[in-house]
């Protein structure tokens, strides 16, 4: 043992001296390789491209990595257990904390499943569907943008960031406008919204989009064509099309692929098969088409938005049910009814018959599921969330391999893991 | 929908294996006994006219005073026939073991680590069982109905001997 050790030193001693050529030396990979060893690198958690919720336990030889362990749970606030404690109304708040860059899109989940065991979902409100759709569609490009930039970011195209980061803040604007807050808008309310769209709002929204436009062609002609960019987004973080079922992988990740599937189109919800649109789809699974399935998808979503506005009816925008929504302020100061069925709602949350549903509806991510079981009580007996992009991480543990230290920041990237959606 | 799928689960297992189906709320359901959870399993995702190819979800569900106390759940999708299904197994408390079935589903790694995270459910022949949201020091199931959503726990516990 020690005797190969000594053997090692000399002929390194011969090579840096130049007594020797790096070809003699005894056990390099190939003939020009300098022999390395397996090191341990930790990436993250606050390394600045893993977005301090996460670390990958790297082993690399030389820039190569050999294996990667994924390690999660940096940003576990036990959703579960305390949905199990809270109301069935007091659950919006903390699914705005899942996936926080397109909190309405999980309002708008978590209020359908809990419709669907109430036996409720097929009245609901047109108007309320499509204020729905609208509100998730823009919070569904607030996501997009969040990616693109943070990604491009990352690998230093800092314009790209500002643009989009500031057409993102007026999409926000649009839902503070409508919902009160930035970021943790708690808008949906199981059988409708809480409150109608505001009087000139429609018109906000075009004017914004219009921007948007013209903020996302500044951004491709900065990103997609460059070759800075392109060198690492192409052909790196491959995913294969035989991946997408074993690994459960669904959303963009899986479409990049070549994997044509949108819970929109296959299994359409509220009113998405009244209104037209494609779904982006790649090819090759890099970097790059992921890159670009996101830029497309943004564009479909202006589309909807467009549509549905258009189509939007008049009418109420929450089910007119005292036992399932509060009733208006104003019969609740006037008629004793509406004030025993507030004060009932208030105290006691809405109670939904015993029963299990697994729903499940188009995230920022892929497929956001919930499975929701309930006992007939005031709180549920289990709220469990299918995350997208816990299925979408899980896969790096087997793309990572054989790239490059420089390649887990794009690849990393183009997953868009939401720390708040993955631990929950 | 996926009426076929029990259909054909209720044809080609025993009833000693398949304990129950249902349906409710467009969900179909069956229940099967843990020895029967692999067999079943791989059967919905190879057979021709199922293909219940496609994993999504896999958690457990705390039951108690039931017994058995855990259900183990596993939700399957076909993206070729486009209909799912839902798996349920119970497991009793002093013997919370069930196959695993990440050689059928590479992505049940992560989803059978968060169970037995969550609820102490081992599953037998799991490549890398481990914590994977909570810390390795930490003690107990926390979404286990027993376990005090107000309990608290040192983040780091003192080794023996140390000061």
């Amino acid at each position: 043992m020690s005797a190969d050790v000594n053997a090692q030193l000399e002929a390194r001693r011969r090579v840096v001296f130049g007594e020797s050529d790096v070809s003699d030396f005894p056990d390099g990979d190939s003939d020009k390789d300098l022999p390395t060893e397996v090191m341990p690198l930790m990436m993250g958690p606050s390394h600045p491209a893993m977005h301090g919720t996460i670390r990958i336990a790297l082993e690399v030889e030389g820039e190569k990595i050999k294996t990667a362990d994924i390690q999660i749970g940096y940003l576990h606030r036990c959703f579960e257990k305390e949905a199990e404690y809270a109301t069935w109304t007091q659950i919006f708040p903390y699914t705005d904390r899942l996936n926080y860059v397109s909190p309405m899109l999980n309002n708008v989940g978590y209020a359908i499943a809990v419709e669907k065991l109430l036996d409720i979902d097929n009245k609901i409100p047109e108007r309320a569907q499509y204020i729905r759709v609208i509100v998730g569609e823009i919070s569904r490009i607030t996501d997009h943008l969040t990616c693109l930039a943070a990604g491009a970011m990352e690998l230093g195209a800092f314009t790209v960031f500002f643009y989009l980061i500031k057409t993102r803040e007026w999409l926000w604007e649009l839902l503070e406008e409508v919902s009160g807050a930035r970021l943790t808008h708690s808008y949906v309310r199981i059988g409708g919204v809480v409150a109608d769209l505001p009087s000139g709002w429609p018109a906000k929204l075009l004017d914004i989009l219009a921007k948007t436009r013209t903020a996302l062609s500044d951004a491709d002609k900065l990103l997609t064509r460059n070759k800075i960019f392109r060198d690492r987004m192409d052909g790196v973080g491959i995913i294969a099309r035989a991946d997408v079922e074993g690994w459960g992988l669904t959303g963009v990740v899986a479409r990049s692929t070549g994997f044509d599937y949108d819970v929109r189109k296959d299994h359409p919800y509220l009113v998405y098969d009244k209104l037209d649109f494609e779904v982006p789809v790649g090819s090759t699974g890099d970097n790059f088409d992921r890159y670009a399935c996101r830029l497309a998808e943004i564009f479909q979503s202006m589309r909807i938005l467009e549509q549905a506005l258009a189509k939007m009816p008049e009418g109420p925008f929450i089910i007119d049910d005292q036992r399932v929504a509060l009733p208006k302020k104003r019969d609740t100061y006037n008629t004793i009814e509406s004030m025993i069925a507030h004060f009932k709602l208030i105290m006691d949350g809405l109670h939904v018959p015993p029963g299990e549903i697994y729903s499940f509806t188009e995230g920022g991510n892929g497929e956001l599921g919930f499975y929701i079981v309930s006992n007939g009580e005031g709180r549920p007996w289990k709220c469990r969330v299918r995350p997208p992009c816990f299925a979408n991480l899980a896969v790096l543990t087997k793309v990572l391999p054989g790239l490059f230290i420089a390649d887990v920041v794009p690849t990393f990237g183009m997953i868009n893991m939401i720390g708040g959606e993955c631990d929950r | 929908m996926a009426k076929i799928v029990l259909d054909k689960l209720t044809e080609r297992f025993a009833p000693g294996d398949i304990l129950e189906t249902g349906s409710q709320h467009g969900n179909e359901w069956a229940r099967v006994v843990p020895a029967a959870w692999f067999q079943v399993a791989e059967f919905l995702r190879d057979d021709p006219s199922l293909r219940l190819n496609m994993f999504v979800d896999l958690t457990c569900v705390d039951r108690l005073p039931r017994e058995p106390r855990f259900d183990v759940v596993l939700h399957l999708y076909s993206s070729e026939k486009k209909h799912r299904v839902r798996l349920l197994s119970g497991v009793p408390d002093n013997q919370a073991v069930i196959d695993t079935l990440v050689p059928l589903w590479p992505g049940a790694n992560w989803f059978e680590r968060e169970a037995f995270d969550m609820y102490g459910v081992r599953f037998e022949g799991h490549p890398d069982l481990r914590r994977i949201l909570m810390y390795p020091e930490f003690q107990g199931y926390p979404l286990r109905k027993d376990y005090p959503k107000e309990k608290r726990q040192p983040l780091l516990r003192r080794l023996p001997g140390s000061v």
